[in-house]
């Protein structure tokens, strides 16, 4: 009796001790989404339940600081095995260093039906080697209170005349047409791309990209002088000393009718103020031919540590997060536009966001420009508060960044 | 001289000086010899590449664009030494001088004037925010209802009231300290002196000039030298205030954001590079370093010993 059972114990503890690593595999997870922990908690139930001997640990970190965390981490041997990194820029600082393990169709199968920029978003570019998987993209564009345009019978405007002449209506009725301010920099940026994209055109970004264009041209000039000219009549007394929270508050409380900026705003001013009634609209270009144009671009996405210890388990976690099973819960708790292939929209919101994007230029200095130093979005920041203030001239900008970009930009340095 | 033995009060001297000393060398010394250290190499984002010898630091003061950058930065901090050293030293001399005076309400001044400087600089910040609010903010709804409303300004969005607004709310801040230091310098003064004084003059001027100022000396020491270094140090009244570009373009860029920007990053910025926030941080640890030992060198040599 004693026996048997000492016999027993030690058979217990030796087949545990052999089966332990191979069945409990813990993964460390990391993301700087602090606000998206219940929804996370979620995907990583679902996750686990469909593969016993993996438990998934999510841990959030400071947004501002988490590529300084994650690469100090990396660099250090202590980093998470599966971990959200942003894309573009941000994405080549950690993956450069080599830190990264590089995903592909054979690893990951569910990539090949990715969107080719949202997979370029997470590829270094020099030898486009893909280090993640894209989640979200976002949209720069005007958002508007429906209540406010009804209440003055104004329908979203065809051409950039018409978006003058209906702000200006706005302005005659009391309401502030805009509420953006500019005192924050990164506004800057939204606000140049969010109402300039479509009178910019997808010839001047082609042109751009080809080479054939830089940042002198007339059509970039002209969108800029004509962004100056709309902001110094509709935006608010003193924007340009107005911080972005403000700008956020003079919108959802309803002081202002329109918002330029990006598709995650659509959340928090739901959250701000729950009896909104949003509606949104691509800036027009000078005509109602020209195309509408939303500047798009993509977010971040989930990698996996290279030097990590449980990369198989990694590997099939990817491929929960790259599935249509998480792309649809991901969307559907989050509201947030997943770039897995044929997720649908119940949010009636993210489904206008996604069809907005069917016609899109890439919110340029983000996806092209924010490789070297001086950044590109540092660069059109900067110079758009000079001009906002004033101080500067649209020509002058062209070539403020055509000069500064060509310190690393090999195609502008002639 | 007796041998120091291992027992008794020299384990006990011993026990006691090990832990800080290990902690000073283990937090400070340590990271300071490794920025140096850092300052040499080549990075991409965090993997040590080559060592490049001076190449960061030389690209920190001479190449474009960092060339301009460093320059706006430095000279940025050189305004705000200035400016604080009249606006919150000055200041704060004056208002010591009218707390020892005994002016009617010094009791309740003295706790008033030192006040702010509890406050956390976050709190501050905020507050300041809120009063240049340019449509609700304290100061413009003053100046339209007096009728002054061609004064109200986006405070925070103009190259050239930003910075201003940022050392008017640091100086509104920290007034009190430099008004406690100088106060309690004040209060050492012998009363025989000051009976002394009175039997020739009973000028407040020459009181100020010839026996309180030249007498306070090692408070001014004290004050300069921190001023000084915090001058030069200045990060966090800005960061909250104007964010780390030193918004509007880099009107209130100061080293400690430019340093903090280029070694880390920034959401709008490009690469982060270790290597030349580490030759920013050295050359900033140098500067700071040389200036501030020839200053209380300087500021000691005309203290008088009573």
């Amino acid at each position: 009796m004693t026996r048997t059972f000492v016999t027993k114990a030690i058979l217990a503890l030796g087949v545990s001790a052999i089966a332990l690593p191979a069945f409990a595999q813990e993964l460390s997870f990391w993301s700087w989404r602090q606000e998206d922990r219940a929804a996370y908690e979620q995907f990583i139930d679902t996750f686990e339940a469909a593969n016993p001997g993996i438990t998934v640990n999510f841990q959030t970190f400071e947004a501002a600081n988490y590529n300084t965390i994650l690469s100090t981490a990396l660099a250090g041997g202590t980093g998470p095995d599966v971990m959200m990194v942003r894309a573009y820029g941000g994405l080549e600082n950690v993956a450069s260093a080599g830190y990264l393990e590089p995903l592909s169709t054979e690893t990951i199968p569910a990539l090949a039906d990715f969107a080719a920029p949202a997979l370029a978003a997470e590829s270094v570019r020099s030898d486009g080697t893909l280090y993640a998987v894209p989640f979200a993209s976002q949209t720069q564009l005007v958002i508007y209170n429906k209540a406010i345009f009804d209440a003055n019978g104004i329908e979203e405007p065809q051409t950039w005349e018409e978006l003058k002449a209906l702000s200006q209506k706005l302005k005659d009725a009391g309401v502030i047409p805009f509420a953006n301010g500019t005192a924050t920099a990164w506004q800057n940026e939204t606000v140049t791309f969010g109402l300039g994209s479509s009178l910019m055109g997808k010839d001047f970004y082609e042109g751009l990209m080809s080479g054939d264009a830089d940042f002198t041209d007339e059509r970039f000039t002209n969108a800029i002088g004509e962004v100056a000219a709309l902001a110094a009549d509709y935006f608010p007394d003193g924007f340009i000393g107005l911080d972005y929270p403000s700008a956020q508050q003079l919108f959802s409380s309803g002081m202002a009718a329109m918002f330029v900026g990006g598709s995650y705003e659509l959340a928090t001013f739901r959250s701000q103020n729950p009896s909104i009634e949003l509606g949104m609209f691509a800036a027009p270009g000078a005509t109602a031919e020209d195309d509408k144009l939303v500047g798009l671009y993509f977010d971040g996405g989930y990698a996996a540590n290279a030097a990590g210890a449980n990369k198989e388990a990694s590997i099939k976690f990817l491929n929960y997060l790259a599935s249509l099973e998480f792309g649809q819960a991901f969307a559907n708790t989050l509201n947030n536009i997943s770039t897995v292939p044929g997720v649908t929209f119940d949010n009636p919101l993210l489904a206008e966001v996604a069809e907005l994007n069917q016609s899109s230029i890439p919110y340029l200095m983000l996806a092209h420009f924010r490789y070297g130093e001086p950044s590109g979005s540092v660069l059109i920041q900067g110079e758009m508060q000079k001009l906002f203030a004033g101080q500067t001239t649209p020509e002058a900008i062209g070539e403020a960044l055509t000069t500064g970009l060509s310190a690393w930009y090999e195609p502008f340095k002639n | 001289m007796p041998k120091l033995r291992m027992t008794g009060r020299g384990l006990w001297i011993t026990l006691l000086i090990v832990p800080p000393m290990a902690f000073v060398a283990l937090f400070i010394v340590y990271p300071i010899l490794l920025a140096f250290a850092y300052a040499f190499f080549d990075w991409q984002g965090l993997r040590r590449g080559d060592f490049v010898w001076l190449e960061n630091f030389h690209t920190v003061l001479f190449v474009e664009p960092y060339r301009s950058w460093t320059l706006n930065a430095f000279k940025n901090n050189v305004i705000v030494f200035f400016a604080l050293m009249v606006l919150q030293n000055g200041l704060g001399f004056l208002l010591a001088y009218a707390l020892w005076r005994e002016m009617p309400g010094a009791r309740f001044h003295r706790i008033a004037v030192f006040l702010p400087v509890v406050l956390s600089t976050i709190i501050v910040a905020y507050l300041f925010k809120l009063f240049y609010h340019p449509l609700f903010g304290v100061i413009n709804i003053s100046l339209r209802s007096i009728g002054m409303g061609w004064l109200a300004q986006p405070w925070l969005g103009q190259g050239n009231t930003a910075l201003w607004g940022l050392i008017a709310a640091q100086a509104w801040h920290m007034v009190g300290f430099p008004t406690l230091v100088f106060l309690a310098g004040m209060q050492r003064i012998p009363g025989e002196i000051l009976d002394a004084v009175r039997m020739e003059t009973e000028s407040e001027w020459v009181k100020i000039t010839k026996i309180v100022w030249p007498l306070v000396a090692p408070s001014a020491t004290i004050v300069f030298t921190l001023l000084f270094v915090g001058a030069f140090n200045w990060f966090e009244l800005p960061y909250i205030m104007a964010g780390l570009d030193g918004s509007p373009f880099g009107s209130t860029d100061v080293l400690g954001l430019y340093f903090y920007r280029t070694a880390f990053g920034n959401v709008s910025a490009g690469q982060q590079d270790f290597g030349l926030g580490s030759a920013l941080a050295v050359l900033i640890f140098i500067f700071i370093a040389i200036f501030a030992t020839t200053l209380t060198i300087r500021l000691r040599r005309r203290e008088i010993q009573l």
